[in-house]
């Protein structure tokens, strides 16, 4: 779509987009957010883009195909439910690393990694829906 | 606890991720698809072997105590459904390396195929009736999706109507999921069979029950689901078709089971109604299964309305509520996946012999390829039920079990429907193995060899395999029908599955 307006607020908005994402993306867990609706805003930033500039063009921008991204957010969660069963404790139990650095602690555990992975699923999933909707109409 | 018990829904998960990240190459595809299928297979083996010697396994996932996480069991009923769905997905993995063409192969074929699988063992290990609905839509969006790969107009006609009504169907095991909830504030299948006597309402019991029922039954085609199937199982090609046909609508049946001899049993419904509707249901499925597909004239159509008529059967046995009724539907169902598998498949070679489904259109296949007649008719007179092949201790199991509680008239239905069955696929033998070759057959007919240059081998490998299957069980039942036995035994006595799930109580 050639507008100006749009361009001109594609391109502040993306990177406000991909923030906030993250910051609902690392705020769930004990508080609303999480993988999915962190996926979801973060979806919505590069639908944004595909509207604004065309599919070719967010493409471009994402580098990785959405369904290698699909690929990679499945290999992330069946890791995550994986590792548990090494120390011969069952599929999916969360285990937590905790790391003090002093001035952040940093929490490392499964359950993070099982959210990377709906994250990356959701992206990839609505990005391939987009792109096939823009690319067909 | 048995961490091992994961595996058969991992391994899938596992094989399809690998196939989406390696989804450029075909060759890699293939040799995934097909190696996935082994190591699951492989699985099932162990863990047959672990419920075998120790009974019962139980695993609670996340480490979530039942019944507040979700439980995966494995009794004998659900290795048995694993197992068969192992070999089906291995048969299934090799025959698309010939039937599937690159295009499908390109979006995705292997990896959907495992995913398809994926949601049909959970759905068969699953303790938690929430959780097996949400097997079930993995297993349908997968299925979807496969019955729609490659947008011919054919494919997306059938495709509509197995969406719409499968959405439906499921909309309605929500329904029935939130009354279960709403009356026992559980969901683990254990508990939820612990609790559902003591509900004072039992009116909401067996309202509850009834909508499990449709729920399941439109998933497993029964009278009068079953218009959706029919309508859908002949468009896609051979391979979906036969995973379908053979695995599908016996995760429907196998949901059946389940709930009607966990949760409604004549305890917790207080009166017997429910196993009088299935009896009936069954007889009827039977009835007009075989009668809709002694009227068609196309291989895939006919074979479609007797997955309709033989799911009759698997309700019957049920329904009799006996040990040996359910032992019955049990062989019933393993015997009826590996034949009517079989019968898809063969319907494939034929098609690419002769360039068609329709059965007038067909003929010869007897003088040109002897080989190919004899594996076809092994696969029918079994699904019509000679001895000595699976088939025939199939019946013989049901009818016993219907005559031991005098249920007659339904007995005599069931045996006259064999007959019925044996009368169309003498139709097919008659038709597309014996008439003479037709006047407009592609030129390669009679010419291209089963084995050899034309690589057809890919297809008949796994029809053999499932040929001499179907003449093992045959000639060797009596293992595979005391596995059975054991199965119907836990099944009928809930109190040994509860106790493995919820501790002693």
């Amino acid at each position: 779509m050639k507008s100006l307006i749009l361009h001109t607020a594609t391109r502040l908005m993306i990177g406000v987009l991909v923030l906030f994402s993250l910051f609902l993306f690392f705020r769930g867990h004990d508080e609303p957010g999480g993988g999915f609706i962190g996926g979801l805003v973060g979806a919505g930033a590069f639908t944004l883009y595909a509207i604004a500039f065309g599919t070719e063009a967010t493409r471009q921008v994402l580098r990785i195909h959405p369904i290698t991204l699909i690929a990679y957010g499945l290999l992330s969660l069946v890791v995550s439910g994986l590792i548990p069963m090494f120390i011969a404790e069952p599929f999916l139990t969360g285990k937590w690393l905790f790391i003090e650095w002093g001035a952040f602690d940093t929490k490392l555990s499964t359950p993070l990694l099982f959210d990377i992975g709906v994250y990356l699923c959701v992206v990839g999933f609505i990005v391939t829906v987009i792109f096939s909707l823009e690319e067909e109409g | 606890m048995n961490g091992m018990l994961v595996l058969p829904v991992a391994i899938p998960l596992i094989t399809a991720t690998l196939g989406l990240l390696f989804r450029k190459s075909s060759q890699l595809q293939r040799w995934i698809g097909v190696l996935g299928a082994v190591a699951l297979l492989g699985s099932a083996v162990v863990l047959f072997r672990d419920v075998y010697a120790d009974g019962i396994q139980v695993l609670q996932l996340g480490n979530w105590a039942a019944p507040f996480g979700i439980t995966l069991v494995a009794d004998m009923l659900t290795m048995l459904m694993v197992g068969i769905s192992a070999i089906m997905g291995l048969i299934i993995a090799i025959y698309s390396l010939y039937d599937i063409d690159k295009e499908r192969e390109r979006f995705g074929y292997y990896p959907l195929l495992h995913i398809l699988i994926m949601g049909v063992n959970g759905s068969f290990l699953t303790g938690d009736i929430f959780n097996l609905y949400v097997w079930f839509e993995v297993m349908l969006i997968a299925s979807f999706i496969l019955l729609a790969l490659g947008n011919s107009k054919n494919q997306l006609q059938g495709a509509l109507k197995y969406v719409f009504i499968n959405l439906f169907s499921s909309l309605v095991f929500l329904f029935g999921v939130a009354l279960l909830y709403g009356m026992t504030g559980t969901l683990n299948m254990a508990d939820l069979a612990v609790r559902l006597p003591e509900v004072e309402n039992t009116g909401l019991v067996t309202t509850t029950a009834m909508i499990f029922m449709v729920a399941f039954g439109i998933k497993a085609a029964v009278f009068p689901l079953f218009f959706w199937l029919p309508a859908s199982y002949h468009t896609p090609p051979v391979a979906i078709s036969a995973i379908f046909g053979g695995l599908l609508t016996k995760v429907g049946v196998y949901a059946l089971i389940r709930v009607f001899t966990l949760l409604f049993t004549v305890e917790s419904a207080h009166n017997d109604y429910l196993h009088t509707i299935l009896l009936w249901v069954g007889g009827f499925t039977m009835v007009i299964g075989v009668l809709g597909a002694a009227s068609h004239m196309e291989f895939r159509k006919i074979l479609s309305f007797h997955i309709v008529s033989q799911i009759g059967y698997m309700i019957m046995g049920l329904a009799f509520n006996t040990a040996m009724g359910i032992m019955g539907a049990i062989f019933y169902v393993l015997h009826n996946i590996l034949a009517k598998s079989n019968l898809f498949l063969i319907s494939g070679v034929a098609q690419r012999l002769l360039g068609t489904f329709e059965l007038k259109k067909m003929g010869g296949l007897y003088k040109h390829y002897p080989f190919l007649a004899v594996l076809f008719l092994i696969s029918a007179f079994a699904l019509a039920g000679f001895p000595p092949l699976s088939g025939f201790w199939a019946k013989l199991s049901l009818v016993k079990a219907g005559l031991s509680i005098e249920q007659y008239v339904i007995t005599g239905v069931a045996i006259l429907v064999g007959l019925l069955t044996l009368f169309s696929m003498t139709k097919i033998w008659l038709t597309a193995f014996w008439s003479p070759v037709p006047d407009e057959k592609p030129e390669h007919f009679g010419k291209i060899p089963l084995f050899g240059a034309g690589k057809l081998y890919i297809l008949m490998i796994p029809v053999m395999i499932i040929a001499g299957l179907i003449i093992m069980v045959g000639l060797y039942a009596q293992p595979l029908l005391e596995l059975c036995m054991t199965a119907a035994e836990q099944l009928l006595d809930p109190s040994v599955y509860i106790e493995a799930v919820l501790g002693p109580q």
